[in-house]
């Protein structure tokens, strides 16, 4: 029998019921007495110089409070990186400031150029049409390639070429995998392209300042993923704010994919707003704004080079990347490429020379940061449709070249410094082979061929690090961030229990999750456990939810806290039933005397510390309340594999998912059902990637998939039923609860699923194509297979 | 969006007359206008709905067996009601999703002619007639270009005439993004002869293939087709397929059609 209570049970999700029923709080939904209404003036091309810039005949339009400019933001800090990478020949970074609002220049279309405050929005939209506003357009520079060229125009004038870092990793390997591919039996080389991404969440991006001139005090609510981060970022860099006289709130947030960590222009914008006028200033994007100031995602260039032995054995690995930056450096692109994927480079397999190269590039297009799996995505695809096309290349079973190079042995340090804890690939692969049904593919080629039909076949593996991050590694690697956690579990004195935790949930059943964890710890009901979350004000300090972390980081804290709770319960315990401590034994929330029948309920030890009339005060205090803050030692190495089976038309060039099948190892599972739900959604992103997504800029830096009339999002009927898996299970060897995190599986492993299926249905109907980039949309099959 | 004034006037006389002021416009469902207000990319001084007309609204068909459909009929309602030109019917039903079909109509999207937009083809092919509160218009005249058409300022269209053929098909093949047709193709065969009508495709808007009529006027099977390529010529060419593409699609999507007609 399933549980159907604490971990392992498919708890409903309690959320979705606001969410369902159109009561969730969101932003948007917050309206403070008075506000304002901010609308932004935003660069309509790529790049250019703003040579004059007049405001005093809008100031004075109906309705018109203020209007801010760049000049208003002089002296006022730049919107910080959170990350410096150094290069391979030991230089830091260049990091060129990024003002709130544009000084000078305009780098992008979208870029913030002036602010107008008003009583209502459609006045600061007419405002804004009577500002007066010169920008002499300069040559603007959006391939990689090009703005790497000595004459390319420049998006930062003081830095030539546009290059942010040139990174080498592991640069002590360098020469060894030069020589070891120079030697190989065989090399399989692959050129591609890792498109561009929109993230799209439903919910727009949206802030709204407030400012106490009683007590000097800010508030910022905000669509954030992590509102102490940008508390930290906001108030120390950017304004000044110290953190006890700045709240940050992130209430119910509607999806946030990475492109909601950051910090943004528009939150600095409305907290400073709201300090200079003493009037509440809110902004609530559009989606046209949304696709031309959220941050994209991905945009690589690569090429990989795989070499062989003789008997088909991994011997050395070499990329190239360009990784783009967009216009200003947003709060973690430059780990995205670097230390998010290059040390994801060995996959499951036992390769054991690495070297990855990656220069990020300055572009006039919006910032680049992480998106759903953020460079792990990267490292994936690349690794994972060389070992493909290698394995077309020598004519093997391409799911016997990967379980012949599978890693076995655990723990295993990898090559690019990574040290994997656990993990079972060929269980992953074997538990695949069974639920896509492998072996029946042929016939349903045969049936699809029947039909006019060519059928293709792809499987890869992946892996992925993730429940982000050691401290001290990443403080190593550049990060300015440590990445533990934080939790405080808040026994009432009737018993019940809210947990605050710095995680943050932006739709990933966190509220459900969470308390199934600490009511199987208590052997209490999950109804007498709350989350509380998003609130700097209510949550002590914590680094919030990306990264697949908030179980193994936010949930490994709330375990700690609960011990905490646990220990101290027991001391109250035993000075109630006049027991020794060690004697005391909590189940199904009852606390008992071991060998006796003495025991005592959770409600009256909880009780008992608040009204501590009978309580042994000379030796604890009283109240249960505890906090924990949980600093991982290590990364968590979720791994699968997945199948994909695409039906092609060939006349026309358009692509069918028929079958997609996932078989995931993410240690121990709390909600089956939430990491189902995870990894459906997960896969409809990398399905959108693979063949439906890409955001696209003409030659001058125009966005031309600027609204859903070009940019194509996945819908349901776009995605098939999925077969998901997730019983095959090694558990995390160093978090508490042996959980690897489950949230980005989906989009990082299956865009080569889909491609590699899409090349081996071209393949089959005699097409000599061998590679095919993402979105394989109906016109790039049909152009590939016709030439 | 700008600031305006609604009328819903109750007869088309009415509406003709509210049109006739400065910067006044004519709404039908508002599926490209209420977007493009939003944008602020246009600003009429008055918008003129034609929702509360009801003498413009519904499907019947007339004594010759002509099937006549109001300029303010919704796609929902000919998806539902249309069954007397099952082509047509699904044509609609296809269109958008039912808030969409719900609130759009055809005499709106006629009016704007977007070159990706499915009424054309079919009212093309069909032969159709418009019928406008001053004249008719046969299908033939109407189309002149991407959101160009025959009408004057001020004219509404109150119905559309569809002879219905002895068999017909609309084959779509949608846009990724915006799932209008990439590439649109109806058939339609009359005793007279067959009539082909392709959207999406050309930079000039919907249009007839006259050499696959022909062929398809003598022999009504896709295999009649058979070596006829539509040419790339002027065909649009986007992020969504080349040129080449769409002119490729024209042949298959013909055939298809074919096929599926019967």
């Amino acid at each position: 029998m399933p549980k159907d209570h604490g971990i392992g049970a498919s708890s409903k999700r309690r959320e979705d019921v606001r969410f369902l029923t159109g009561t969730g709080n969101y932003t948007d939904d917050i309206n403070a007495r008075g506000q304002a209404y901010v609308h932004f003036l935003r660069s309509d091309v790529a790049h250019g110089r703003i040579t004059n810039i007049d405001t005093t005949a809008a100031s004075e339009m109906p309705g018109v409070v203020r209007i801010f400019t760049g000049a208003d933001f002089e002296g006022i800090g730049s919107i910080p990186c959170g990350w410096q990478v150094t290069d391979r020949f030991g230089e830091v970074m260049h990091e060129p400031p990024h003002p709130v609002l544009a000084q000078g220049k305009v780098r992008h279309v979208g870029d913030p150029i002036a602010a107008i405050v008003a009583d209502t929005l459609a006045e600061a939209r007419d405002a804004a049409e009577a500002i007066e506003l010169d920008i002499e357009e300069l040559p603007a520079v959006v391939n990689m390639k090009d703005a790497l060229k000595d004459d390319a125009p420049k998006v930062h004038d003081d830095l030539p070429g546009n290059l942010c870092y040139d990174w080498g990793f592991v640069e002590e390997n360098r020469e060894a995998v030069d020589k070891a591919i120079k030697e190989a039996a065989h090399v399989t080389t692959l050129e591609l392209v890792n498109n561009r991404l929109i993230a799209n969440p439903m919910e727009p991006r949206v802030a709204l300042g407030e400012y106490n001139r009683a007590n000097d005090e800010s508030t910022l609510y905000t669509t954030s993923q992590n509102p102490h981060v940008i508390r930290l970022l906001m108030g120390a860099f950017v304004l000044g704010i110290p953190e006890h006289k700045l709240r940050v709130v992130a209430p119910d947030v509607g999806g946030g994919f990475g492109t909601k960590i950051f910090h943004y222009a528009e939150e600095a914008f409305c907290t400073f707003a709201a300090r200079q006028l003493a009037r509440p200033v809110k902004w609530t994007s559009t989606r046209s704004e949304a696709f031309m100031s959220d941050a994209h995602g991905r945009d690589h260039v690569t090429k990989i080079e795989l070499a062989l032995d003789k008997d088909n054995n991994f011997v050395a690995l070499r990329t190239d990347t360009l990784a783009n930056m967009g216009a200003y450096l947003s709060t973690f692109a430059p780990s995205v490429p670097t230390w998010l994927h290059g040390t994801l480079m060995a996959g499951n397999y036992k390769t054991p020379l690495i070297y990855v190269n990656v220069k990020a590039v300055f572009t006039n297009t919006v910032p680049v940061d992480a998106y759903r799996g953020a460079g792990r995505p990267e490292a994936t695809y690349q690794l994972e449709r060389v070992v493909d096309k290698a394995a077309r290349e020598l004519g093997v079973d391409p799911i016997a070249l990967r379980r012949q190079n599978f890693i076995t042995e655990f723990p295993y340090q990898t090559p690019v410094a990574v040290e994997y804890d656990t993990g079972d690939y060929p269980a992953t692969m074997d538990k695949l082979e069974e639920i896509a049904d492998i072996a029946g593919f042929a016939a349903r080629r045969k049936e699809s061929e029947a039909k006019g039909r060519l059928r293709g076949l792809g499987v890869n593996c992946y892996i992925e690090a993730c429940g982000i991050a050691p401290s001290n590694l990443v403080g190593q690697l550049g990060a300015r961030a440590g990445l533990y956690e934080s939790a405080t579990v808040r026994v009432n004195a009737t018993g019940s229990i809210s947990v605050m935790t710095g995680s943050h949930s932006h739709g990933q059943g966190h509220e459900t999750a969470f308390p199934q964890v600490v009511a199987e710890m208590l052997g209490i009901p999950e109804d007498q456990i709350d989350i509380v979350h998003g609130d700097t004000a209510r949550v002590p300090m914590g680094m919030g939810t990306y990264g697949s972390r908030s179980l193994a980081v936010g949930g490994s804290a709330m375990v700690r806290a609960t011990e905490k709770i646990i220990n101290k319960a027991k001391k109250i315990a035993s000075h109630l039933m006049e027991a020794s401590e060690a004697d005391i034994e909590l189940k199904d929330g009852q606390f008992t005397v071991a060998g006796t029948d003495k025991s005592v309920a959770w409600g009256d030890v909880t009780l008992a510390a608040y009204v501590p009339h009978n309580y042994p005060l000379e030796d604890i205090e009283p109240g249960l309340e505890e906090t924990a803050f949980y600093d991982p030692s290590n990364f968590t190495y979720p791994s699968g594999a997945y199948a994909c089976e695409v039906e092609l038309d060939p006349e026309t060039g358009r692509v069918t998912i028929e079958r997609f099948s996932a078989a995931d190892d993410f240690g121990n599972i709390i909600n089956p059902m939430i990491v189902s739900g995870q990894v459906h959604g997960g896969i409809a992103q990398g399905v959108g990637q693979a063949l439906m997504e890409g955001c696209v800029y003409d030659e001058n830096g125009q966005l031309l998939s600027a609204s859903y009339m070009d940019y194509a999002m996945p819908r349901a009927d776009d995605v098939p039923f999925y077969s998901v898996d997730h019983s095959c299970v090694t558990p995390c060897t160093h978090n508490p609860l042996g959980v690897k995190g489950c949230g980005e599986a989906g989009a990082i492993g299956s865009p080569p699923a889909v491609i590699n299926a899409v090349v081996d249905a071209m393949q089959s109907g005699g097409h000599d194509v061998t590679h095919i980039d993402m979105p394989a949309s109906p016109s790039r099959v049909w152009a590939a297979m016709n030439g | 969006m700008y600031n305006f004034d609604v009328v819903t006037p109750k007869t088309v006389a009415d509406a003709v007359a509210a049109l006739g002021e400065e910067d006044a416009q004519a709404l039908g469902g508002g599926q490209t206008l209420i977007p493009t207000l939003k944008q602020r990319l246009a600003s009429p001084s008055k918008l003129v709905s034609l929702t509360g007309i009801d003498e413009i609204k519904g499907i019947r068909t007339d004594e010759s067996g002509t099937l006549c459909i109001g300029g303010g009929t919704t796609h929902g309602t000919i998806a539902g009601e249309g069954s007397a030109y099952p082509a047509l019917a699904a044509l609609a039903g296809n269109i958008g999703d039912p808030a969409v079909r719900n609130r759009g109509t055809i005499g709106g999207s006629l009016a704007n002619n977007d070159p990706s937009a499915c009424y054309p083809a079919a009212v093309l092919a069909s032969g159709a007639t418009i019928v406008t509160n001053t004249r008719e218009i046969a299908a033939d005249d109407y189309f002149q270009g991407m959101f160009t058409t025959a009408l004057e300022e001020a004219e509404i269209i109150t119905e559309v005439r569809f002879p219905v053929p002895e068999k017909a098909y609309y084959q779509k093949f949608e846009q990724p993004a915006s799932r209008f047709s990439l590439v649109g193709v109806f058939v339609a065969k009359y005793a007279d002869g067959v009539r082909v009508a392709v959207t999406g495709a050309s930079n000039d808007g919907v249009f007839r293939w006259t050499e696959a009529e022909t062929a398809l006027s003598s022999n009504f099977s896709a295999d009649a087709l058979d070596g006829l390529a539509a040419s790339a010529d002027d065909m649009i060419a986007d992020m969504h397929g080349s040129a080449a593409y769409r002119a490729h699609l024209i042949g298959v999507l013909t055939k298809r059609a074919v096929a599926a007609a019967g």
